[in-house]
Parts: structure tokens; sequence; C-alpha cells
């Protein structure tokens, strides 16, 4: 499989989940493993450039496939604006969700430049997070949107 | 640590290699779709396959809605996402959408199969439910040849059904009948979980008067439970509150809830008359078309 641009390849029992592939084979230990059963969405990653639950793929299911991790939001040196916008707007405290949260939040504005506040409660209403009551979650992301759409207006101007 | 005991990994690269590889592995084989119900059950072992037969990459050939003149062809391998994404089935079933929005969580959606939710075959199931309402039939393939049933004939208990073990599901069709339309009610607990009941509804007019209704109840049977008696209720008459109310209290008297976890069965019962009231008033304002503002009403 492709992970995070880089072809990788390895000999794996078949019922390895994709978490712990990532996790424990690669070293990739920005995606977090949490509640184990398709519920909490900190594992969440994405398989072929859409977010999916990593602690319910097997990493055989992935071979051949696209998968992108947390690490990969940072490019040359400078975080993703949804990274800076959960700065910015204090989206963590324990920071076990965080990752999740971020791809989520990532594939939601690519598909969505500016989404409503109802659309980034549903795009995240797979995801649980026990600090924030999801109020700064929702916050970041919108910070993320809207410093988004300013670069895009200083591009074309 | 929850991971499934070990088996061997197949992938199928066609329905007919799948099918050829079920037929040898026999019932110690299962094919795995979005997995989304069949991993977290082998994680707790209360199923154990010496052979899982991924079939994603069936999905160029299986993920498709296909609109007929008669009917709607959906293939087996079509993502909850997509269910929810179709324009076609907006247009033509807007109850996929409904229920769609409240089927466990947008990443589960885009794994999650139509034909798995199907032939996981639980009784709390919303797209059963769905496909229960609208008459649909399943189309099962075996080593023989293509057979179609019923999904009163698919469904053979809780977690059963007629697809058997060298056999896949690969399409649900739907008839598509004039001057009607559809709508998908749930209460859960919490955003995401299964319904403590859900209730779909088909509706169809003619001059008026209901041609022909339909109710689908997940959650309160063993099945997802089609009633005819509501049917045979509306048959003829025109749309009325009172007749709503009519139709739930059939409903309710008709399905078999149990107390658990979700509630007791008392307000199981009490949901489904709601639920059906609801959903029948939504699909026949939806009939009258979304310009008639009748659609917004409140539940």
């Amino acid at each position: 499989m492709r992970v995070n641009g880089a072809e990788v390849t390895c000999e794996i029992e078949a019922r390895l989940l994709l978490v712990h592939f990532l996790r424990d084979h690669l070293g990739l230990t920005g995606t977090h493993w949490g509640c184990d059963t398709s519920n909490c969405g900190a594992c969440a990653v994405w398989l072929d450039g859409e977010p999916v639950k990593s602690c319910t793929v097997l990493a055989a299911m992935a071979a051949g496939h696209d998968v992108r991790t947390v690490e990969d939001l940072e490019r040359f040196g400078e975080l993703d604006p949804v990274q800076r916008g959960f700065m910015e707007c204090h989206g963590l405290q324990c920071g076990f969700c965080t990752p999740g949260m971020l791809m989520t939040a990532r594939a939601l504005l690519d598909r969505n430049p500016s989404p409503s506040e109802q659309e980034i409660r549903e795009a995240i209403s797979g995801q649980v997070c026990r600090c924030t009551g999801y109020a700064t979650i929702v916050r970041s992301v919108q910070w993320a949107a809207a410093e988004e759409a300013g670069t895009r207006v200083a591009d074309s101007s | 640590m929850q991971v499934p005991a070990p088996f061997d990994y197949e992938r199928a690269t066609s329905v007919d290699h799948a099918i050829q590889l079920l037929d040898r592995l026999g019932s110690t084989a299962r094919v795995v779709a979005g997995g989304h119900s069949l991993l977290p059950m082998m994680k707790l072992r209360l199923v154990n396959f010496e052979y899982l037969i991924d079939i994603n990459d069936l999905h160029r050939d299986l993920g498709y809605v296909r609109v007929e003149p008669a009917q709607i062809r959906i293939g087996a391998m079509t993502r909850h996402r997509e269910l929810l994404e179709s324009p076609e089935l907006l247009r033509l079933f807007p109850i996929f959408h409904d229920a769609e929005r409240v089927i466990a969580d947008p990443l589960v959606r885009n794994r999650g199969t139509i034909g798995g939710a199907l032939c996981q075959a639980d009784p709390s199931e919303d797209l059963s439910a769905v496909c229960t309402t609208l008459d649909a039939s399943c189309v099962i393939r075996g080593v023989g040849g293509e057979r179609v049933v019923t999904m009163a004939e698919f469904y053979r208990g809780p977690y059963e059904t007629a697809v058997g073990p060298a056999e896949m599901l690969t399409e649900i069709r739907i008839p598509v009948r004039p001057n009607g339309s559809s709508a998908f009610e749930k209460v859960g607990r919490r955003a995401g979980d299964w319904a403590v009941v859900s209730c779909g509804v088909g509706v169809w007019l003619d001059d008026g008067a209901i041609a022909d209704a339909r109710v689908g109840l997940a959650a309160v049977g063993p099945n997802t439970t089609g009633i005819p008696a509501v049917s045979q209720a509306l048959h003829g008459r025109p749309p009325s509150e009172e007749l709503y109310a009519e139709a739930g209290a059939i409903a309710a008297e008709y399905c078999t809830p149990v107390t658990d976890q979700r509630g007791t069965a008392d307000y199981k019962r009490h949901l489904a008359a709601e639920l059906t009231k609801r959903a029948l008033r939504r699909a026949v304002a939806r009939v009258a078309g979304p310009g008639s503002g009748a659609d917004k009403g409140v539940g």
C-alpha cells in the first residue's frame, strides 16, 4: 500500500488491523488507537481519500490502496491550516481525539471549503472528544476554513 | 486489544471469482465488504471464519444506482455514502436520504455497503426497513446462476438470510411506480446509534386517495417488519390526520417489540405508532411536491 505517498511492502498476518499496522509496523503513532469498536474515531485515517476508522479495516484490505495519516498533514515544515486552527482556537485539551478530528476536518474542507456549523458537527459526529464539548473543535475548523478562504483571495488578487 | 481469531485472507477479483472461492471453501468462509458489522463481531469472537474473502474490489462492478423505467437497481457494493448522495434516489425514493443521514456516522458510511447491511440481517438495521417498505427484491448469485427473492423470503430470522454458503447478494431491485413518495423516521438513544424504533413509509396516490401504502418497521420484531394490515386499512382512502393515527395504531398493534436496554416494549409500541404517523404525513406531503411546502411539517 501507499502510506503518505510512500510505497510500503510488508508481510503481515491477515487479521492485523490497519491501525496496528500503521502504529506498530510503520511507527506512525500519530494515529491513535482508542475504543477498538469503531465508535470513538481516534483512529481515523484516509483510505483512498476518504476518512475511515482504521480499527475496523484490515491492513490487508488496504493493500494496493492509498492511506494518509496525520503525519502527512504538515507539508514543507508548515502545519496544515486545520492544525493551526486547532492551535489558535484551543481545539484540543488532552489531544487523544485530535489526529482523527484533524483528518476528518481536512477531508471536509477539501470537499466543502465553507461548511456551516451544522455540517462541521455532522462531519465529526462519528468521533468522540471528552475534553472540549466540541465547541472549540467546531471553531478550529471554522478558523481553518476562513484562513484558507483568505489565502485563496490573496492568491487570486 | 481486540483482534479477530486467525484466518486466511483472499481477495476476489470478480463476482464469479468470489462465488468460486465460496463454493470451494464452504461455510468456513465469509465475504467481507465494508466490514463494519463483521469485523467487530469477529473481534469479539462472536463469529470465527477460516477464510475471509475481501470483495471490496468488486465495487467497480457492484457499486451503482441505475434507474430504469420500471425499477431502480442498486449494486450490493454501493456504499452508504453513495446512497446518501445519489440524486436519483433523492428524487425517486427520498426515504434513502432520510435513513442514510442517521445510519451510523459519516466515517462508517464511507465503508459500509447496502449488501452488507442487508446480509447482516440485524433486526434493528435501518436499510432493511427501507427495502421492506419499498417492496424490494434481492438478486442472489451462486454457481448455478441467479435467483431473485422478495424481502420476506430474504429474511429467515435475526442474522439469517436466504443467501446460501456458496452464494452472494449482488443487487437490490426496487419497483418504481408513479405518483408516490416515501419517508423514514428514526428514534435512537444518541447520534449514530441503532434505532430504538425506526419506520419507513412508501405511499402512492391516485386521484387524491391512497392507492397503496407500505410501512416497514425496524427493531420491533425478529426481522424488519412490513405491516400488511396498514396497507389494507389505507387502501382507497383520502389521506388525513385521522387516517395517519389509525395507521399508527395498527402498526403498534401488529409489531412485536421486546423490552431491552433501548427501551420498554410499551415505549417501542408508542414509537411505532408515532413514527408511522410522522412518516406517512411526510411521504404524502412529498407526493404533492417539494414546492408545496407541506414537506416541512413538524412531526
